[in-house]
């Protein structure tokens, strides 16, 4: 193949080779910086909370006014004994916030080494629970024990929270000892010190959001008596969640003079809450698939054209190439290579374009740094995608017959 | 002239019939992903209170120092202490504090059981100052906040489900146990973006709340706001002792002010350095004077109300139309090239080179004309698709008006006439006499 009369052919066009490369190399910046932003946010929303999703429910319970924390401590107590013996639950605890819950006041604490440390201490989510929580959210201990029930307490929003004991996240256990000899170890609340007695794989958060926080989570065995309400999470059998969400409020109506549970908001299944919580990520990733899509059938339909009307402008010359001897596979040939080496120009300008709007769009958005193989991806494609639409054309100047070379038209 | 060549131009197209679509549909693509990611723009950044959005401003003073500075930025909300300071200066020709809050609502009517409802706690000038609409009734007036009033306005959706839409001045609800007496009912109102108390817990677009009761009542019956920021190791204060809690440096209000010219707002800059410097001289503050004075649309600017997904697909949709032009921009090449022998022949037959000119960027704008039509389709199809891509409360304001449609008809039309200007002049420049030889 030789390569130097291709060159040599293209740079008698060089307006249309230029605006083909120029195509090319913006197609390649817009779209790898596209489907890099799409792959940063399925990555972002496919971050499991660690729980039993497809079986998880949330009751945001309100409590009616004028009711003191021991006849809230009675309430929540009377409510989980009659929904965890409700028809197709298979367990309910209490708490204060939700992994993917969102930012509340009482949902975050400061964990410190040491009583006297003068750095700020580490920031972590908590959950009030008790001993049916860890069989609820479906997530699993690695290492120690689950609370008993005679450890679990009942606090307000304006006590300490300062449990005997605790049960933390494997992450946050290697982060506060890098050791792995977090068990049996005490570690320091805001308002006093407390034992770690278990250690969980993982479990998200509150925030969607968070970098360092995300994966840092206390278990605090606890009621949690805030008179404005509760929240209680409820593990079913069945996927089948319609009826048995009817059944748990029919339950808790029974002591419905009580509460104030909200008819349209007040009960919401974690995946309803997934959904809500990466409405903006989701919206995202869609957006940007779209777009480089309808990118790339631009540039391929271009290419088509383009190259339709180049082959029509070389019957001529293609024709004099086919007397001269050369067969289909020839022009097929010189065609493909051609468009090859266009494409393959832009590529290069393309992956530098890349790599640039990448660093600009660093500052007005929270991406990370592009790694090279995605713009190498898309050279790739593209040059895939350049070949297919030289097909048709290609395919349609091989058909030219050789006594073209010497008709006067 | 023009009806001539406008036929020239269909006869043409009828001729490269794939070339000319080809051009019609990429411009038409490009163009509809620009206008309804336009669309989406247009809906987050639209002006709550246009016309007044310049005059009023939101003053903001740190009251917690540089360690909790977010980004070198002092809180969004004032301290209580704060607050009440620039209240009581009376330094803006009309001013308002408030919070968001949620109450738990009942009725004498038994058949409404009792709900939780959020709102906010405000002063008097709320409601003249962002244009409140009244169904009934009215606000309250200055005398009622000093005296800790009982009144409240609530919004006509809660109006319709407690008192089935009636006028329901001067009757009675209980807030949290309290009665209230109804002041007024609010027509219809949902500023788009809710901006006067967005912050970390109320989303820009969601409903407003349905209650308003006066600031001092409010703070009297310890409503604390939904959302307040302490600077305590642990987020959350002792509630319990309200005085040291409401008197502590936990940042829980939004004050508003009116500043009618550029010059007051220079005045009550001034004033905020001043007050943030006597507080650092008392000792209270440990640095130097950081205040901030924002109108509307700056503070909108700064919450970053506009979301992600918006502004980017702006970017992208920008980039897509720049290489669609340049792709139409090869395929005109292509096209008018073509024609060669048909331009000697007008050439030849006397038509200057402007004749030529106008000749084909006619045809490029008939070109764009079409684009632009079936672009119209796309963007409806694609406003009508919002609902799919953006989260519903965004989703439900964009619509398509003729001020849209215009335009994309507009920008298809304009992007074709100019990527067609090198490929018209490239065709100008054919020589008559190579195309009239007999080959």
């Amino acid at each position: 193949m030789q390569l130097r009369p291709i060159v040599a052919a293209l740079a008698r066009h060089k307006v249309a080779t230029a605006l083909i490369l120029l195509q090319v190399a913006l197609t390649l910046a817009v779209a790898s910086n596209a489907l890099f932003i799409v792959a940063t946010r399925i990555v972002h929303l496919s971050r499991p909370t660690s729980t039993d999703e497809a079986h998880l429910f949330v009751i945001r319970n309100g409590w009616k006014l004028g009711q003191n924390a021991a006849r809230i401590n009675a309430n929540i107590r009377a409510d989980l004994e009659s929904l965890r013996h409700v028809a197709g639950v298979r367990d309910a605890f209490s708490s204060q916030g939700f992994p993917l819950g969102g930012f509340k006041d009482d949902i975050i604490q400061r964990l410190k080494l040491k009583p006297d440390q003068k750095t700020t201490g580490l920031l972590v989510t908590y959950f009030a629970s008790d001993e049916h929580t860890i069989n609820t959210l479906g997530i699993s201990l690695v290492a120690g024990r689950n609370f008993r029930p005679d450890e679990i307490t009942a606090i307000g929003p304006n006590d300490k929270v300062s449990p005997a004991c605790i049960v933390v996240t494997r992450s946050l256990a290697h982060k506060l000892f890098p050791d792995g000899s977090a068990l049996g170890k005490t570690v320091y609340l805001t308002d006093g010190p407390a034992v770690i007695i278990g250690i969980l794989a993982s479990l998200q958060g509150a925030f969607k959001n968070s970098g360092n926080l995300d994966g840092y989570t206390v278990l605090v065995p606890t009621h949690y008596l805030d008179p404005e309400g509760v929240v209680y999470l409820v593990r079913t059998d069945s996927v089948a969640m319609k009826p048995v969400i009817a059944a748990t409020l029919k339950a808790l109506q029974e002591r419905g003079g009580l509460r104030i549970i909200d008819p349209k908001a007040g009960v919401v299944t974690m995946a309803q809450i997934r959904e809500r919580a990466y409405a903006d990520d989701h919206s995202v990733a869609m957006l940007m698939s779209i777009l480089s899509g309808l990118l790339l059938l631009a540039t391929a339909g271009g290419i088509v054209g383009l190259s339709s009307f180049w082959v029509s402008q070389r019957r001529k010359q293609i024709g004099i190439r086919r007397s001269l001897g050369a067969t289909t596979g020839d022009i097929l040939g010189y065609f493909h290579a051609e468009n090859f080496l266009i494409v393959g120009g832009g590529i290069v300008l393309g992956a530098l374009l890349a790599l640039l709007a990448n660093l600009g769009l660093m500052h007005v958005y929270e991406l990370p740094h592009m790694p090279l193989y995605v713009p190498l991806l898309g050279a790739l494609l593209l040059w895939l995608l350049g070949q297919l639409a030289v097909w048709g054309p290609a395919r349609y100047a091989a058909k030219v017959p050789p006594v073209v070379a010497i008709r006067t038209e | 002239m023009w009806g001539y060549y406008v036929a020239l131009a269909l006869r043409s197209s009828g001729r490269s019939k794939a070339l000319t679509a080809l051009v019609i549909v990429l411009l038409a693509f490009g163009v509809a992903a620009c206008m309804v990611s336009y669309a989406v723009f247009r809906a987050t950044t639209s002006d709550p209170l246009p016309g007044k959005s310049s005059r009023l401003y939101v003053p903001q003073i740190d009251n917690l120092g540089p360690s909790y500075n977010w980004y070198g930025e002092p809180p969004e909300t004032l301290s209580y202490n704060d607050a009440m300071a620039l209240w009581q200066a009376h330094k803006a020709s009309r001013q308002t504090l408030l919070y968001p809050t949620q109450w738990q609502v009942e009725s004498d009517s038994p058949s409404v059981p009792a709900m939780t409802e959020t709102g906010d706690a405000v002063t008097a000038d709320f409601f003249t100052m962002f244009d409140v609409p009244f169904r009934f009734g009215s606000g309250w007036a200055a005398n009622d906040d000093a005296q800790h009033a009982t009144v409240a306005v609530i919004s006509r959706h809660l109006n319709e489900t407690l008192f089935g839409g009636q006028n329901s001045v001067g009757r009675e609800i209980r807030l949290d146990g309290q009665l209230f007496r109804i002041g007024g009912v609010l027509e219809d109102w949902n500023p788009r973006p809710r901006f006067f108390d967005a912050g970390d817990d109320v989303r820009p677009f969601d409903d407003v709340g349905d209650i308003y009761i006066p600031f001092t009542r409010a703070t009297d019956m310890k409503k604390d706001s939904t959302f307040s920021y302490c600077p305590t190791d642990l987020q959350a204060f002792d509630e319990s002792n309200w005085d040291a809690y409401l008197h502590s440096e936990c940042d829980r209000i939004v004050a508003w002010v009116e500043l009618a010219t550029p010059a007051d707002a220079d005045r009550y800059r001034e004033y905020l350095r001043h007050y943030a410097a006597e507080q650092q001289r008392l000792g209270r503050f440990s640095w130097p004077p950081d205040i901030r004075l924002r109108n509307l649309t700056d503070w909108l600017a700064f919450l970053q109300v506009t979301p992600r997904a918006s502004s980017l697909s702006m970017l992208v949709s920008a980039s897509f139309l720049l290489i669609v032009l340049v792709n139409v921009v090869g395929l005109m090449l292509a096209r008018f090239m073509r024609r060669a022998p048909e331009i000697g022949v007008r050439r030849a037959l006397g038509a200057s080179r402007v004749a030529i000119y106008r000749q084909f960027l006619i045809e490029a704008a008939t070109m764009g004309l079409v684009g632009g039509l079936l672009g119209v389709a796309l963007t409806l199809l694609g406003v009508w698709g919002a609902g799919a891509l953006f989260e519903p409360s965004i989703a439900r304001l964009v619509h398509a008006d003729t001020s849209l449609i215009a335009l994309t008809v507009l920008l298809a039309v304009a992007a074709t006439v100019v990527s067609a200007l090198y490929p018209t002049w490239r065709a100008a420049q054919t020589q008559p006499a190579w195309q009239i030889k007999i080959n």
